[in-house]
């Protein structure tokens, strides 16, 4: 039998020399500046798998803080091969590409309606996928011609966001969470999926969340179809979205 | 540094415009009253606390009278006779009331119950001037740090954690701490009550909040040997409560912009514009600085195209604090280092248009907000960005500089990302002290036509705005890029028309002993 496993690849971080591992972490500890303090940033560096520490910069900073920095040498490694990583498996398209195939597939505009969910003001991140102007030069939805782009801004219901794309017959619902202060996020997005389950709607839309912290993984794990981080624009949405709609009319 | 090129006609005929909107709205809307006005001159006389329900007096007795129908009349003159009925306080009034126990209705004695309204707001208005006359006063015996003063973001969630970490702040160089609120607190229609030690993105405002952070800042300001300044929100459905609020725990900056709530938390146009003009006169009256928010339309729209928005906006903000007795040092109009950093001689854009705002408003207290929107995960070109928006404070001479956090994209501050960004503005503000009495801009250069340009922009805008009005502006997205409507958004239904012979003792009180008597 063929051994179809891919070769090792193990790496570990990179400063002048291949493997040597050097990298730098920095941290403040919740104590006044000292010999002691210094000695046990140098120890908890180590912990972390950092050999040959050395605090190259220990400042006080009042109140009984104080900041370091320190560099050491990793001692761990990882095989890149042994990894598994869940990413959307689609072909990003550019807008022409995803309103071609859209009228192809659909044959009529794709209705995506977006918000910032619940008690999140952050529109950022929705304005850039969504509004026309987008960002860093990637036109948003809105100037997608099949496309029907409707944005309700920030902290909006759940139970409005869904009422709303009842309404207006949704083919994609695309929430923002910007704030992930003690989890919220987690409770806002499992709120909004649990709403879409009552309401029998969760295997009508396809549900996508983004936000700087959102990584594809965690999107599915909340029950989403699709989950997006920062370095995120207009077309990669998009491109998911169609060939989303595609594979389940398939299905 | 030697100033831009600009034509004084042609500001002056900005503000002109600017002036005429602002008062074409003020007119629309003086005939009007809201439900947390009412509920602010309330707290003024001095109702506080929650019922059983956590539902805090000041609106349990606000729809009371509402139910009555007769909140149109003002609430003052109905607790003050009840007050006066009862021989008790008006806290008792208010309780009394929560628990049932009590119906208000209109004065019996009309006349004697104005002249007690009239009482109790003169004694609030002496408790909230003793507050002013004892910041100058400390102002005056500890001093103060030089401008740009430094200002900086506490946001726990949790107000003893909060203070921990504004304290330590003050102690590496901070002037003014900022208590952000938390996520949402803009469309609650009460404000919480108490202590909070659990907030999202921030920590609730609350009178009890302000309280615990003033006295830590004092202390540490003592210790210190500079005054430290303390900013919260007043802003989104309660802006005159949280200027109450503010006014009477002293507080020394508001952030309190006349249309943000509008366009960015959804907020009714008619419910912002009268919420607005009485917030802002309690700030007035109470020796506090304002901030606008200009900073945020270039969240939404491009920092270079939009630059005149910011600019016409500011000036429709300064006539609007004008009509509410702020003078131009209470004035912290607020504009943004957001260009985009990959764009050609961006940085140029920036300085001409943070010397543009110096110029036209000379004597302002203006706000310079940091980069949010182009900022990355990358820490190490973040504290670059930070350097490069440190340098155009210093050189264009702004009064309060929010400091940028290298890693704003990532979380709320950690202790060391404040520690690492005062280091950083005071190693820009040292070293350049004086750079802008040294250079000169090139006459007729790059960076004196893109100001001269924005003039222009912002010139032709407010004439449009004038021709229309600006709830219609508005109306047409022409800030922000965000569309609202004079009869959408949140909170209209807490506009209420006055009745002629609506009576509320502050008005007068602060319109005419503000500034001017101080």
């Amino acid at each position: 039998m063929l051994d179809t496993r891919l070769p090792e690849q193990w790496v570990k971080p990179y400063g002048d020399t291949l493997d040597d591992g050097r990298m730098q972490v920095s941290f403040t500890l919740p104590v006044a500046l000292d010999e002691t303090s210094k000695e046990g940033a140098k120890r908890l560096a180590a912990l972390m798998g950092l050999e040959e520490p050395a605090v190259v910069h220990a400042e006080d900073m009042g109140q009984g803080f104080s900041f370091y920095i320190v560099y050491g040498q990793c001692k761990h490694r990882v095989d890149l091969s042994s990894l598994q990583v869940a990413k959307p498996d689609y072909e990003v398209l550019d807008k022409t590409g995803v309103d071609a195939l859209i009228q192809r597939a659909m044959g009529r505009r794709m209705v995506v309606i977006g918000a910032c969910i619940e008690t999140d003001a952050h529109t950022v991140g929705i304005d850039a996928i969504m509004n026309m102007k987008g960002f860093n030069g990637h036109k948003g939805l809105e100037s997608y011609h099949q496309i029907r782009a409707i944005n309700l801004g920030a902290q909006v219901d759940s139970e409005d966001l869904v009422a709303r794309a009842i309404e207006e017959q949704a083919d994609v619902i695309l929430v923002s969470q910007v704030v992930t202060q003690k989890n919220i996020h987690l409770d806002n997005l499992t709120k909004l999926g649990d709403l879409l389950e009552a309401e029998g709607l969760r295997d009508k839309v396809i549900l996508v969340v983004g936000g700087p912290r959102i990584s594809h993984e965690l999107a599915k794990e909340l029950g989403y179809d699709a989950g997006f981080g920062s370095k995120t624009y207009a077309e990669d949405v998009a491109s998911f979205a169609i060939h989303e709609w595609i594979h389940r009319k398939a299905a | 540094m030697s100033q831009l090129h600009l034509d004084p006609a042609q500001i002056e005929r900005a503000r002109e415009s600017a002036r005429r909107i602002a008062r074409q709205v003020f007119d629309q809307m003086s005939p009007y009253t809201t439900t947390t006005v009412e509920r602010a001159t309330l707290r003024l006389l001095g109702i506080d606390g929650v019922d059983t329900n956590d539902v805090p007096l000041p609106n349990r007795v606000i729809s009371h009278l509402q139910e009555q129908g007769i909140l149109q009349h003002g609430a003052a003159t109905m607790v003050a006779a009840a007050m006066n009925e009862r021989g008790c306080s008006a806290q008792q009034v208010a309780q009394a009331v929560a628990d049932g126990a009590l119906t208000l209705g209109r004065a019996k004695d009309e006349a004697a119950a104005r002249r007690s309204a009239q009482a109790l707001a003169e004694a609030a208005c002496q408790r909230i001037a003793a507050q002013r006359a004892l910041r100058e006063e400390r102002i005056k015996t500890l001093g103060e740090g030089p401008t740009p003063w430094l200002y900086l973001i506490v946001a726990t969630g949790n107000i003893h954690e909060d203070v921990i970490q504004a304290r330590a702040a003050a102690e590496q160089g901070a002037d003014i701490i900022a208590v952000i609120r938390s996520t949402g607190q803009s469309l609650l229609d009460y404000v919480p009550f108490g202590a909070t030690t659990e907030g999202f993105g921030g920590t609730y405002a609350t009178q009890e909040n302000f309280r615990l952070m003033r006295a830590a800042l004092d202390e540490v300001g003592a210790k210190v040997g500079r005054y430290i300044r303390l900013t919260n929100y007043c802003s989104g459905l309660c802006m005159p409560e949280i200027a109450a609020m503010g006014a009477m725990e002293r507080l020394d900056v508001m952030l309190n912009d006349s249309m943000y709530g509008i366009i960015f938390r959804d907020i009714n146009m008619q419910r912002t514009f009268i919420d607005q003009f009485f917030s802002r006169m309690v700030n007035a009256f109470a020796g506090v600085i304002i901030n606008t928010g200009e900073d945020n339309y270039l969240t939404t729209a491009d920092a270079y195209e939009a630059a005149h928005t910011v600019l016409a906006s500011q000036l429709i903000n300064e006539q609007f604090a004008v009509l509410s007795g702020l003078t131009p040092d209470q004035m912290g109009l607020g504009h943004a280092f957001e260009i985009h950093p990959e764009l050609e001689n961006g940085f140029l854009w920036e300085l001409a248009h943070a010397q543009l705002a110096r110029q036209v408003f000379p004597d302002a207290t203006l706000k310079y907000m940091p980069p949010t929107k182009h900022m990355t995960g990358n820490i190490f070109k973040g504290q670059v960005q930070n350097t490069l928006f440190n340098v155009v404070s210093s050189v264009t001479q702004q009064n309060i500089h929010l400091l940028g956090m290298m890693t704003e994209a990532i979380h709320t501050p950690f202790i060391q990302d404040r520690f690492l960004a005062i280091q950083n503005a005071r190693y820009v503000f040292g070293t350049m002290k004086d750079l802008h009495s040294e250079i000169e801009f090139k006459r007729g250069g790059q960076i004196e036509q893109r100001a001269q340009a924005v003039l222009l922009d912002a010139e032709q805008m407010l004439a449009t705005i004038e021709a229309i009005g600006l709830p219609a502006a508005i109306s047409q997205a022409m800030f922000a890029e965000i569309a609202r409507t004079p009869s959408g958004g949140k909170g209209l239904d807490g506009v209420i028309e006055k009745s002629d012979d609506y009576y509320n003792p502050f008005l007068s009180l602060m319109l005419a002993g503000g500034a001017s008597h101080a």
